[in-house]
């Protein structure tokens, strides 16, 4: 749909209530795969030696191969499901979801069902102007990762028009989480800057679990946004029935979802406001134009044959792991935001900045590292930030806390004047150089690294 | 070849090995030589190993080391098509897998070469599995050495038959509803389905995940224990294995032997399974019984039991089976392994996959492919599946409540001696009823054995019983079975299969 034909924001909302939903995919970054010994591309320091060299009989499916659970995936998984205040099931099971593709090795996809591992929770969120909002938490189930498709020849990169296409099944049997809400009623205006919040808040609860490396520019998590419209019923009407949704895959970055849900709202809107009707379908989502496009149709009737996993035992943790995970748990983010930015000092304004930027973390593991809580926010918000923006890319995508923290240090013991430490910042960026170390702790002052 | 004949137990060529008498390359080649002559006739075998007599000499070197000897370090052993091995083409009897070498062993096969038995090949069967009669290998039907006009007996026809023809000494089978004990009873071989998770799956391609066994095909009770004892225990890669240690089978058998072994061993025989009108072929029904009344001389005693639910044991089968087998058989879509058929003018992945398997499958595989699909089809689950699920449950509460009055169980292994070649092929329903009596055991996960009680007097053509136990329970197959098989043979004057035709 043209950008001049969607509705103005604030009309679509006077006509209808959206209504959302998120899946979210977390890739654990265990050392070996969901369920295989195979070293897991989701843990960086599994170095890949390129395509389909970090695979065993079982990640390709080859015959007579068979799955066995990696115990500390289901570690992490409870800790999330915890995390994000669910249920842990005493006991769940793993299911065949059945389909043909060529990523799918097995052509079934090992996931869980009608038995996650955890199920019924809520996590607040925090919007940028302070407001807190509750996402209900529908279940957390584990599964697994498929391969990589790459399409060669045709102009657009899809498969429609392609010579033909490479397949690499690195990525196939990563282990991943699928968190799904429920239906979110009541963010009206806030919709885009709730799923926004609601997957900053995932991938930071994510990231201070240390389950995931959280990057989504790699896909470490990926974010399909439903949503729906709905007319506004009248006084003393009873609100009308759900609206179809729509299903926008893999929105894969915090700004995109919300870019995503907005035009999403304005382009049904459009649609049902001239008397039309909307497709359930999956849509890919356009990060240069910022639009969506539809991708193939999808019902409810769509048939995965789905039955219990035979070559699996139900997984049925031991209540004293359960209670033994819940006690290590990190704070609350809510909880986490208050103390930081207490011990910080900034301001409600700085504060926010931080915040809404997406880089509490990193600024957070800046100061770890030893910089100035003012410093570490100017870099971040700053310069990096800058920097990101302008290549289209996640600021923690640049440069590593600690090099942050170091390029500080030298700017305060001298070493490094403001201006050559931003060019530092940019050559580190930019690949052109690694990071400095400061000569605090490196033996020899020769080690001092330049953009070159 | 001194010292001891082709028709010897495995476990009397071990002795004559251990003693010096022979070597595993004598043997070896004795073998090799028994299988260029007969298996023209036979076709037992779909790929004899080329490294067999090097595999031999490291055996023979090391029995002469003394360096970690086993009870069957130097035997020879056929391997069924089902099973991954890393020097032979593994094709599971399908023209899907033509050709493919797997990069690895499956773990049976790898505790086999650990010991130090020697491969040589790998045998026919129903492709996938799927048969009763291993007419539907995609490489060509077995012939049953006792007449080779009729069937082995499937899946795992080509095993037995190469057992019953001396062409091995020993196999290995596998066992989904009867594959190794159904062949086992119409070749006058021994046939043991283990206990479900007492033998790896890790490597045997799979039909149905909840139902497959691997087990040892066999001339002897105690050379079954003995491969059982090879094969069996936990394995980590499988995570159905069950992790207990389990006592020794070889020495469950050797118990067996020993005098008032069966003593006071209450059998059950089940009112279900022992009728003519229930499809028993009349002369199956009199060496059943005759087998029980030996036993009963040496002091077991019979008890009769019922199992209402058995009867719906085929039905919950042919359901469980078929859905499990059409997602395990998903994987063979051309994209990784194995064959690929691109449609003329090339085509879409899905009609490249479509086209494969179209091409690869044979009629029995898509009939159940196509079955369990619709079986697992949203509006049709709970009507099938699930439903046979129910009834699995039912079938082991029978076996729950038999045991609490009988220490094994005993049924005819097949209800009728081996059918002509051709006569049940294109119907089905008639194949799917030559496993009414072993599907049961392996609904439950219970461990069955079937071993020749005699050949049929109306056709001269071998008949097996079936004992099952309790899961876990399995050593109490191998002592029945060796106390029966001890007064048979004593009866007979020596074994059954000495009275098969002389082939070649």
């Amino acid at each position: 749909m043209a950008k001049a034909d969607l509705m103005d924001f604030d009309k679509a909302l006077e006509l209808f209530e959206p209504v959302l939903g998120f899946e979210v995919h977390v890739e654990l970054s265990t050392k070996t795969k969901m369920f295989s010994d195979a070293p897991n591309p989701a843990n960086s320091e599994n170095v890949t030696a390129g395509p389909n060299t970090q695979i065993t009989p079982v990640d390709l499916g080859l015959p007579g191969s068979l799955p066995v659970v990696n115990r500390t995936a289901v570690e992490y998984s409870i800790s999330l499901g915890l995390a994000l205040g669910c249920s842990i099931a005493a006991s769940s099971r793993f299911a065949r979801k059945n389909y043909f593709y060529p990523d799918l090795a097995k052509d079934y996809q090992i996931s869980q069902y009608d038995e996650p591992i955890a199920f019924e929770g809520s996590v607040e969120v925090e919007l940028e102007d302070g407001t807190v909002f509750t996402v209900p938490i529908e279940r957390a189930h584990m599964e697994e990762d498929a391969g990589k498709l790459t399409h060669v020849g045709g102009a657009t990169g899809r498969i429609q028009g392609a010579e033909y296409s490479l397949v690499d099944y690195n990525r196939a049997g990563v282990p991943l989480v699928e968190i799904v809400t429920k239906p979110i009623f009541g963010a009206e205006h806030n919709a885009p800057a709730v799923g926004k919040a609601y997957v900053s808040t995932i991938r930071d609860i994510v990231r201070s679990l240390g389950i995931s490396e959280a990057r989504m520019e790699r896909g470490n998590l990926r974010c399909d946004a439903n949503v729906s419209l709905r007319p506004r019923a009248r006084a003393g009407e009873p609100p009308a029935p759900l609206g179809t949704r729509t299903e926008t895959k893999n929105v894969n970055s915090m700004r995109s979802v919300e870019r995503a849900v907005r035009y999403e709202i304005q382009r049904q809107a459009a649609i049902l406001a001239a008397g039309g009707s909307i497709t359930q379908e999956t849509r890919h989502w356009h990060e240069d134009t910022g639009t969506t496009s539809p991708g193939r149709p999808k019902s409810d009737a769509d048939d995965y044959r789905y039955f219990p996993e035979p070559d699996l035992l139900p997984i049925e943790p031991d209540p004293k792991l359960i209670e033994s995970l819940r006690a290590a748990l990190p704070e609350a983010p809510a909880v986490r935001r208050r103390r930081l930015r207490e011990s910080w000092g900034f301001t409600e304004l700085e504060f926010q900045d931080v915040q809404n930027s997406g880089l509490l973390v990193e600024v957070e593991e800046t100061v770890a590292a030893g910089a100035a809580p003012a410093q570490a926010r100017k870099w971040w918000t700053g310069e990096i930030a800058r920097l990101a923006n302008a290549q289209n890319a996640e600021p923690a995508a640049l440069i590593t806390p600690l090099a942050v923290s170091e390029i500080v240090a030298l700017v305060e013991s001298g070493e490094l004047t403001d201006r050559m430490a931003r060019q530092v910042v940019e050559g580190v960026a930019a690949g052109r150089a690694r990071p400095p170390r400061s000569s605090r702790r490196a033996a020899s002052r020769s080690s001092r690294m330049t953009a070159r | 070849m001194s010292g001891v004949g082709l028709t010897a137990s495995a476990s009397a060529m071990a002795d004559a090995l251990a003693a010096g008498e022979v070597t595993s390359v004598e043997l070896t080649q004795a073998h090799l030589d028994r299988i260029a002559a007969v298996d023209g006739d036979v076709h037992a075998y779909l790929h004899v190993n080329a490294a067999a007599l090097e595999a031999a000499a490291a055996a023979d070197a090391r029995r002469a080391a003394g360096d970690g000897v086993h009870p069957l370090t130097g035997v020879p052993i056929a391997i069924k098509d089902v099973l991954c091995t890393i020097d032979m083409p593994s094709t599971a009897g399908s023209k899907i897998l033509e050709g493919w070498v797997p990069p690895y062993d499956a773990t049976t096969v790898a505790r086999v070469r650990a010991a130090g038995m020697v491969p040589l090949g790998k045998t026919n069967m129903d492709e996938f599995a799927m048969g009763s009669s291993t007419e539907y290998s995609a490489w060509g039907p077995t012939h049953n050495p006792w007449d080779l006009e009729r069937i082995p007996g499937g899946s795992g026809g080509g095993s037995a038959a190469a057992v019953a023809a001396f062409e091995a000494p020993i196999a290995l089978g596998s066992d989904t509803g009867g594959s190794i004990r159904q062949p086992g009873a119409v070749t006058g071989t021994v046939g043991v389905k283990p206990t479900y998770g007492g033998v790896s799956r890790y490597g045997a391609i799979a039909l149905a995940s909840s139902l497959d066994q691997v087990g040892p095909v066999t001339r002897t009770v105690l050379d079954a224990g003995l491969l059982h004892d090879v094969i069996g225990g936990h394995d980590p890669r499988d995570s159905t294995s069950i992790p207990d240690a389990w006592p020794s089978f070889a020495e469950a058998a050797r118990a067996g032997t020993r005098e008032g072994s069966v003593k006071g061993l209450r059998i059950g025989v089940v009112e279900e399974m022992s009728r003519e009108e229930q499809g028993f072929q009349p002369g199956v029904l009199q060496r059943f019984r005759e087998s029980l009344e030996l036993l009963e001389r040496q002091g077991a005693e019979l008890v009769e039991v019922n199992a209402p639910h058995f009867r719906y044991a085929i039905a919950a089968y042919y359901l469980i089976l078929p859905a499990e087998a059409s997602s395990n058989l998903a994987k063979f879509d051309s994209v990784r392994f194995g064959m690929r058929v691109t449609p003329p003018g090339g085509g879409t992945v899905e009609e490249v996959m479509a086209a494969t398997r179209e091409a690869g499958f044979g009629p029995e595989v898509k009939r159940r492919v196509i079955l369990g699909t619709y079986a697992l089809s949203a509006g049709y689950y709970d009507a099938y599946y699930g439903s046979a699920q129910k009834v699995r449950t039912l079938i082991q509460r029978d076996f729950g409540s038999a045991f609490e009055r009988c220490d094994v169980l005993a049924t005819p292994s097949a209800p009728t001696t081996a059918f002509k070649i051709g006569e049940k092929v294109d119907d089905p329903l008639a194949m799917y009823l030559n496993d009414l009596t072993t599907i049961p055991a392996n609904l439950a996960g219970v461990p069955g054995i079937s071993l020749p009680s005699g050949l049929a007097p109306e056709d001269g053509l071998p008949v097996g019983i079936q004992f099952m136990a309790p899961a876990r329970q399995d050593a109490r197959l191998y002592t029945v079975g060796a106390a029966l098989e001890q007064a048979l043979v004593d009866a007979w004057g020596g074994p059954l299969l000495n009275r098969a035709p002389v082939l070649a």
